[in-house]
């Protein structure tokens, strides 16, 4: 029986120092397994780079203990993405990039799924859209591409852009109300894609994000116009012709007074707490502050608002009211909606 | 002549011992990642993207370009041995890469399919190194109709090539569109046919139809005959290797004819799955063999490899050049590019020279590494088929399961995937041509939008397919092609006429 009681001794004591040993671990939570990244869009598009970058910065700098995937589930315009995350409770080892398609495709295919599924973590960027014309084209100005428009016949310019209802749609649509003409809106797989059929003058004007059209921009062969954001972009080093990203005009101080970005965030499933999103804050902000983040934000212009907690909740909230209005007015609201 | 001497330079980048280590790498793991079904050059560059973040630009690139060279090669080893086509681009391979493996031709058919495939990158190759600046500027010529008028001249290029009733062929190729039309249809945002189910999002995937049709129809067929595999009984050394090149330059027509269809596909970028399917349905028109394709003819297997190969690696000219990309690893590839900070466009070419050539010169040795270790493992692939039925049967279930669910990882796949077996077992047994089908589920989809696309910018008119000569000349190609056995007859009836008179 002594023995017996020694043992248990031994035991207890041996628990309670592996309780010590770990208490430290368990007041701020860390991934005990390979963390997936979801990106709800195709390979090789912008949230798809983004995403690989994080992936590379976080495996370079080891800035975490376990390793981070990223899957791709693109599936009815990123519906198979949110999905995935919204059925994911109380799972901390899954977490989403998004897009404006975390407002877009739910309103426009009504799948079951509304951003508030899902609890945000942190805004890492927002993407910039720029009104781009081929560059033979004769514009110089905005001015002078809203004339061309207003004189040729209502649906002969043609809009070419990413997706269908999605932003750039948004984008043209509230282009369309504000010079009071109409567009032919034609929809691409990818923003690469569209910038060479600018090129090759299959569209007439796109809304690219400047990241997809930048070498068209450097190779002489498109003309950015204006900016959809309330200020000029902040990288005043030379991109093309002598001009750099600050030298464009916000389209608002143009006579087109339209301002859209686009969310670059992170969220999780719901039910996740505290712990589990004060670590991945503290991960996000150790990426941002690499070379190689801040480089893919040079050259993508990208404007780099950082935002959490319950301000990234509120902007989020009143992101997705302003979606909802501008699709309402466009038609684009999937019936039963 | 500073093309050949920014080569040069390209070579000594790529000779240095890191960057050939870093190429054999690349070349194995693309192999694997070629073998496993549903894995996927695309899927596999992106998972292996990061890894190459700790290198230099120019190693990263040569380590996955060498992966995605590996993968072209990977993907016709098991569309030879077991009827199941890795990627989309090797579909046409097994239509004579199959039966010849069948009749115990297994090694002839593997060596045939990696060496034109070599041929074929080698041809593109040249292309890139010397006619670069040239080429590049076509792609920007192909807008939505000239697309969809190289879909479509795919299509009817392969139409009718099947000795099935022409009922039963425009039936497989209609279910093929109705399954292609299956999810988001990407001009008006709408889910379409998809019932309310969640699973059906992501539309039927061309890989795992294939898996399925192909790969399990096969086993299901194979077990009623009997549980055995005919291929075992061949003799297997190197020597055959040495044999079927003796016996393959008399294709050299064939060989001609696919490169240049897999550059031309390459560059405009429709990519290489319409340049293997075109490849082999011209082939079979042409050549004095054609009666016998689809029975296990060597020359079936020639066309669509070297068409694939040749498209694969000129589709990077376009990504390099413009920023497009002309097939998914492609796609990867260039979000690698930007990541490493390397702004792919007209710019490149001048900016980043040192990179570019490294990278072409890596497409020489690249494609030559992977020659040497493909076929040097020929015998042991071939001996594969020596084990028994029955033990490579689960194995091969296994690995298409495995497969299937790596394509999106999810479960709902796998039985998707039996589904389709089932369907390929009784479309088998009725004689419904897959072929067309899967034709249909791979490119009807692209040729959809494509056409949608273009009557969208032309406010309806149909005219648009003939308004300018470059549409206007392959519209009327795919018509030659489409009708070509009524204008033969019509020919023959003619000169028979005339005899007569």
């Amino acid at each position: 029986m002594k023995r017996l009681g020694s043992c248990l001794t031994l035991a207890a004591a041996a628990s309670i120092l592996c309780l010590g040993a770990s208490l430290p671990a368990s007041a701020a939570w860390e991934p005990t397994r390979p963390v997936e990244l979801i990106v709800p869009a195709g390979t090789g598009g912008g949230a798809d780079q983004m995403a690989r970058t994080i992936q590379g910065i976080i495996t370079k700098h080891s800035l975490m203990k376990q390793p981070l995937v990223v899957i791709n589930k693109s599936g009815g315009a990123g519906g198979e993405g949110f999905l995935d995350v919204k059925s994911a409770n109380n799972n901390p080892h899954k977490i989403i990039i998004t897009l404006s398609n975390l407002f877009t495709t739910p309103l426009a295919t009504g799948i079951p799924f509304n951003w508030k599924d899902l609890t945000p973590v942190a805004m890492l960027a927002l993407d910039e859209f720029v009104l781009w014309v081929n560059a033979d084209k004769p514009y110089k100005t905005v001015k002078d591409y809203i004339d061309a428009v207003k004189a040729a016949p209502a649906g002969t310019i043609k809009m070419g852009g990413t997706g269908s209802k999605q932003e750039d749609q948004i984008i043209t649509v509230a282009v369309e109300k504000a010079i009071g003409s109409k567009f032919t809106y034609i929809p691409y797989k990818g923003g690469g894609e569209v910038a060479v059929q600018l090129v090759g003058q299959h569209v007439d004007s796109t809304v690219n994000n400047p990241i997809e059209a930048v070498a068209q921009w450097r190779g002489g062969k498109v003309r950015p116009l204006c900016v959809f954001d309330s200020k000029p972009m902040a990288y005043d080093e030379q991109v093309a012709d002598g001009k750099g990203w600050k030298d464009i005009p916000t389209c608002k101080s143009q006579g087109l007074d339209i301002e859209y970005v686009m969310l670059r965030g992170i969220f999780m499933g719901p039910k996740a707490t505290k712990d589990q999103i004060d670590y991945y804050v503290e991960l996000f902000k150790k990426v941002r502050a690499t070379p190689e983040w801040q480089d893919l934000m040079k050259s993508g212009a990208f404007n780099t608002t950082f935002m959490t907690g319950g301000e990234y909740a509120s902007w989020v909230g009143t992101e997705e009211k302003r979606h909802e209005t501008l699709m309402k007015e466009a038609g684009f609201l999937a019936q039963g909606n | 002549m500073e093309e050949i001497a920014n080569l040069f330079q390209g070579f000594a980048v790529a000779l240095q011992p890191f960057n050939i280590a870093v190429m054999v790498l690349g070349i194995v793991l693309g192999v694997i990642i070629g073998v496993l079904p549903g894995l996927g050059g695309a899927n596999g560059v992106a998972i292996l993207l990061p890894l190459t973040f700790s290198m230099p630009p120019t190693s990263a690139i040569i380590m996955l370009s060498c992966i995605y060279w590996g993968a072209l090669f990977g993907g016709a080893i098991t569309s030879i041995l077991f009827n199941i086509p890795g990627e989309p681009w090797s579909v046409a391979t097994t239509f004579d890469g199959y039966p010849m493996a069948q009749q115990g031709k297994a090694a002839e058919s593997l060596t045939a399919a990696f060496t034109s495939s070599f041929v074929g990158a080698l041809f593109a190759v040249i292309m890139i190194t010397l006619v670069a600046p040239l080429v590049a500027g076509f792609a920007l010529r192909f807008g939505p109709a000239e697309k969809f008028a190289v879909y479509f001249l795919a299509f009817c290029s392969f139409v009718g090539l099947s000795k099935e009733p022409p009922f039963k062929t425009i039936a497989a190729m209609m279910i093929g569109f109705a399954l292609a039309a299956v999810g988001l249809d990407s001009i008006t945002g709408q889910l379409r046919l998809t019932f309310g189910s969640t699973e059906l999002l992501n539309g039927f995937d061309f890989l795992i139809a294939v898996i399925g049709l192909f790969g399990l129809g096969e086993i299901f067929l194979t077990m009623e005959e009997g549980l055995r595999f005919q291929g075992g009984k061949a003799k297997i050394d190197l020597r055959v290797v040495l044999r079927t090149w003796m016996s393959l330059p008399q294709y050299w027509m064939t060989s001609l004819r696919s490169c240049i269809i897999g550059c031309w596909m390459g560059v405009t970028p429709a990519g290489a799955t319409p340049a293997s399917f075109m490849s082999y349905g011209i082939a079979k028109r042409v050549s004095k063999n054609g009666h016998n394709f689809g029975k296990g003819e060597i020359e079936g297997v020639i066309a669509p490899e070297t068409a694939a190969h040749a498209a694969g690696t000129a589709a990077l000219l376009p990504m390099l050049s413009l920023g497009v990309p002309g097939s998914p690893t492609a796609a990867v590839l260039l979000g690698g590019l930007l990541i490493w900070g390397l702004q792919p466009g007209p710019m490149l070419f001048v900016e980043q020279k040192e990179f570019v050539w490294g990278l072409i010169a890596s497409m020489y040795l690249g494609n030559l590494v992977g020659l040497i270790i493909v076929l040097t493992c020929v015998p042991i692939f071939a001996a594969i088929l020596r084990v028994p039925f029955s033990i490579i049967a689960p194995l091969i279930l296994v690995l298409c399961a495995i497969g299937a669910y790596s394509v999106h990882n999810s479960t709902f796949d796998v039985v998707m995937m039996l589904v389709f077996g089932i369907i390929g077992y009784a479309l088998k047994k009725c004689n419904y041509p897959l072929a067309p089908l899967v034709l249909a589920i791979v490119l009807g989809d692209k040729a959809e939008e494509a056409f949608r696309q273009s009557l969208l910018g032309s406010q309806g008119s149909l005219g648009i397919f003939f308004s300018n000569t470059l549409v206007s000349s392959i519209m009327i190609l795919g018509l030659i092609a489409l009708f070509w056995s009524v204008i033969q007859n019509g020919f023959t009836r003619l000169r028979t006429r005339a005899a007569a008179a």
